[in-house]
């Protein structure tokens, strides 16, 4: 099986120890998994702002770069939302076959982590190594566009020494929302500080998501606090292990 | 008590689009708390009804179905309940647009000639302002549902579809009764308190006297349905039977889309609305009415059919899931945003998550406001997931952001220049590593902080409340690259 890293723009350039988590516990789990060096951006910035006709060619980059392999994990829920139910109806936009034919040979590969983790090479236990007390914020697009449901915590209750604690009202937007975290700066701060008073009454250590988005707004209202809490995505707690703890 | 929309126009159009008005919604700390209480309230109920009926996905898909048939084929159901409804002796007229169906009612109310009419609680009467023309012609429209009564009487405007007082608590309506109920009517008794049973039967008493007194009563309805031509509305309380049976006189201003094919589809419906709305399983009143009824209820039986915008959102493929919407409102009370700021923040009729995609496709995106309210949203998608009718609220929102930017391209605001630079970064993924070797350079610069203070604007928007991070010293291409893969 030929896997490739969508490492996304915003990991890649801001979050870079995401990825390279991903990469690692891949490894570990005996998966090559390759990084083709063309890839960038999957559009969603744009598409979910309404510069539709500036996501096209990103679309277009994203089926050239990943369509020769059987699987693309993502780190994040969010980008692969955008892939697997935005890029039709940017296709559709463009006009090209072609773009059409390749988003619906490419989408149904492209996997968040957890999905490729549990539903592909069906494992739960990654052998992982994590203890801190912890709580999981499910986030919007991985939760209700792409339905994971609990793969994110199927995988974190098999983590040893973790001390998993739920979060009230855990699947209630967070507010970051991409572009909104901008436009609509005060109801998403509004809604982010509802987030993080929930979280810091769960005295977790760390919150875990699947998307670094989410977590930059999260953290950097936790950070405006100066509550100690961590931000960490999934990764980096399944990558986490008794001779590398994180 | 929250300060009523005094300073804004009678049309919502006047109003300040929706980042502005967010911003002092979120500021009014007694209306947020009343938010946060009812929507959690009516969240849970609805999700615990939904949850006991096992087929729920099914009645989803079915309500789904219904409709697009009924938008499919509108204009044979429509000449098919107009046929009906004139062999029953209703008469029907048609409107093109708001003015046209105001002129119609008016036109009505004054062959009966009384100057005033009650009226039965109606979305598609307050789309087109029908109060505001009825009054400027000098005939009081009385709203007999309390929760309208509260906001007429508040000089307010709804904030919710289906419990327009929403942000307005206890100690507030009492106020409100004490101050205004005289002024046209039956006062509310001296030694009221704001028990709800106390405030419930003030407005009881006040009504009844205009249910007994008034010819003419108005109405909207849930629901048209076709092969038998009967109009169908749905509600909590009676005053809306009483208006439906009272008066000599009844006039029901609906939407074109409110039709259903058949008596048996009413079946899905009834089972989907009140568990979707109210959270309850059944609807306490459902009234029906068949044209008139010899020597029982109205003689006289009126029925506008208002397009108004509704033929231009039906031509769009995608957009017309949007004349679906039964007007339950739980996209309302589940949406974060909505929950925050309230309904007067939309600038729009139909406020929430259904009134940021329906106003700007009735209305067009002409508007700062239409412009603002694709925007009124983070996409979290849980709209979506409560619609009993499955319209996919989030993708109309993209679609209708996109429609707002390919009406401004070549207008080269900084938002335009900044994304077009961003999406030429992108193209190419040697112009992204470029750009990302002055972000690490940053990274270095900045030595061991970990977030950055203030930034001066657009970055403001997002530094004034977060920290930003500081990116890292180097980026996962270039570790990829530098390591050989990982592998170094």
């Amino acid at each position: 099986m030929r896997v490739a890293l969508f490492a996304t723009c915003f990991n890649d350039t801001m979050w870079p120890e995401t990825p390279k988590a991903t990469v690692r516990l891949l490894r570990r789990l005996g998966v090559d998994v390759e990084f083709p060096s063309k890839q960038t951006c999957c559009g969603q910035m744009f598409t979910n702002t309404g510069y539709a006709d500036e996501a096209i060619p990103l679309a277009r980059k994203f089926v050239d770069v990943f369509e020769g392999y059987d699987a693309v994990v993502s780190v994040s829920g969010s980008c692969t939302g955008s892939v697997r139910e935005q890029y039709a109806d940017l296709a559709a936009r463009s006009g090209d076959a072609a773009l059409a034919d390749g988003v619906a040979k490419v989408a149904p590969k492209t996997y968040e982590l957890s999905e490729f983790l549990v539903d592909v090479l069906g494992v739960t236990d990654v052998g992982a190594y994590f203890p801190h007390r912890v709580t999981y914020h499910p986030t919007c697009h991985s939760l209700r566009m792409l339905k994971v449901g609990d793969k994110p915590l199927q995988l974190l209750r098999q983590v040893r020494g973790i001390d998993l604690v739920e979060l009230p009202a855990a699947d209630e937007c967070c507010g970051f929302g991409g572009t909104f975290a901008m436009k609509n700066a005060d109801v998403s701060v509004a809604m982010g500080s509802d987030k993080v008073r929930r979280i810091r009454d769960t005295e977790a250590e760390v919150v875990v998501a699947g998307d670094n988005s989410c977590l930059a707004h999260i953290g950097g209202l936790l950070g405006r606090l100066r509550s100690g809490v961590r931000t960490l995505h999934l990764a980096e707690i399944l990558a986490s292990t008794d001779g590398d703890v994180l | 008590m929250s300060a009523p929309l005094a300073k804004t126009t009678p049309t919502f159009v006047g109003m300040p689009k929706f980042p502005a008005m967010a911003k002092d919604a979120l500021a009014n700390t007694q209306q947020r708390r009343n938010l946060l209480h009812a929507t959690h309230t009516i969240r849970a109920k609805r999700a615990s009804v939904v949850e006991e009926v096992p087929q729920w996905e099914a009645l989803r898909l079915n309500g789904a179905d219904v409709k697009d048939e009924v938008l499919a084929n509108l204009d044979s159901y429509l000449l098919q309940f107009e046929e009906k409804l004139t062999e029953r002796g209703a008469t029907v007229h048609w409107a093109r647009d708001a003015e046209e169906a105001n002129r119609i009612v008016l036109d009505l109310v004054r062959a009966e000639g009384v100057d005033e009419v009650v009226k039965v609680k109606s979305m598609a009467t307050q789309e087109i302002e029908l109060n505001e023309a009825l009054e400027a012609a000098g005939i009081h429209a009385w709203e007999t549902d309390l929760a309208e009564l509260i906001i007429q009487l508040g000089h307010d405007r709804p904030s919710h579809i289906l419990v327009p007082a929403i942000h307005r608590g206890r100690a507030e309506i009492r106020q409100i009764f004490r101050q205004e109920m005289g002024k046209v009517g039956r006062p509310a008794p001296e030694d009221m308190t704001d028990a709800p049973r106390e405030l419930a039967e003030a407005a009881r008493l006040h009504l009844r006297e205009k249910f007994l007194r008034a010819k003419v009563a108005i109405s909207g309805a849930n629901f048209a349905i076709a092969d038998t031509g009967t109009l169908v509305v749905l509600e909590s309380e009676g005053n809306g039977r009483m208006c439906l049976t009272l008066p000599e006189t009844l006039i029901s201003v609906v939407g074109i889309e409110k039709v259903l094919p058949t008596w048996e589809d009413l079946g899905t419906f009834m089972q989907l609305l009140p568990r979707s709305s109210t959270g309850e399983r059944m609807n306490p009143y459902t009234t029906m009415w068949t044209g008139p009824a010899e020597g029982d209820g109205p003689q006289n039986v009126h029925v506008v059919l208002i397009d108004n915008g509704r033929t231009r959102v039906l031509a769009d493929e995608v957009g017309r899931q949007t004349l679906r919407c039964i007007r339950c409102s739980a996209c309302l009370n589940v949406c974060p945003v909505y929950e925050r700021v309230g309904g007067h923040a939309y600038g729009s009729v139909y406020p929430g998550p259904i009134g940021a995609v329906l106003t700007p496709q009735l209305r067009g995106t002409s508007s700062a406001i239409d412009q603002s309210l694709p925007y009124a949203s983070s996409l979290c998608g849980a709209c979506f997931e409560v619609c009993p009718v499955r319209i996919d609220i989030p993708r109309l929102l993209v679609k209708l952001r996109t429609q707002v930017v390919d009406e401004h391209r070549g207008h080269n605001s900084v938002e335009s220049r900044t994304m077009q630079a961003a999406a030429w970064m992108f193209a190419d993924s040697r112009r992204l590593a470029k750009a990302q070797k002055a972000s690490t350079l940053g990274g270095k610069l900045l030595g061991r902080r970990t977030a950055l203070g203030a930034l001066p604007w657009p970055a403001s928007s997002w530094s004034s409340a977060r920290d930003v991070p500081v990116p890292p010293k180097e980026t996962f291409r270039q570790w990829w690259d530098r390591t050989g893969g990982g592998q170094a």
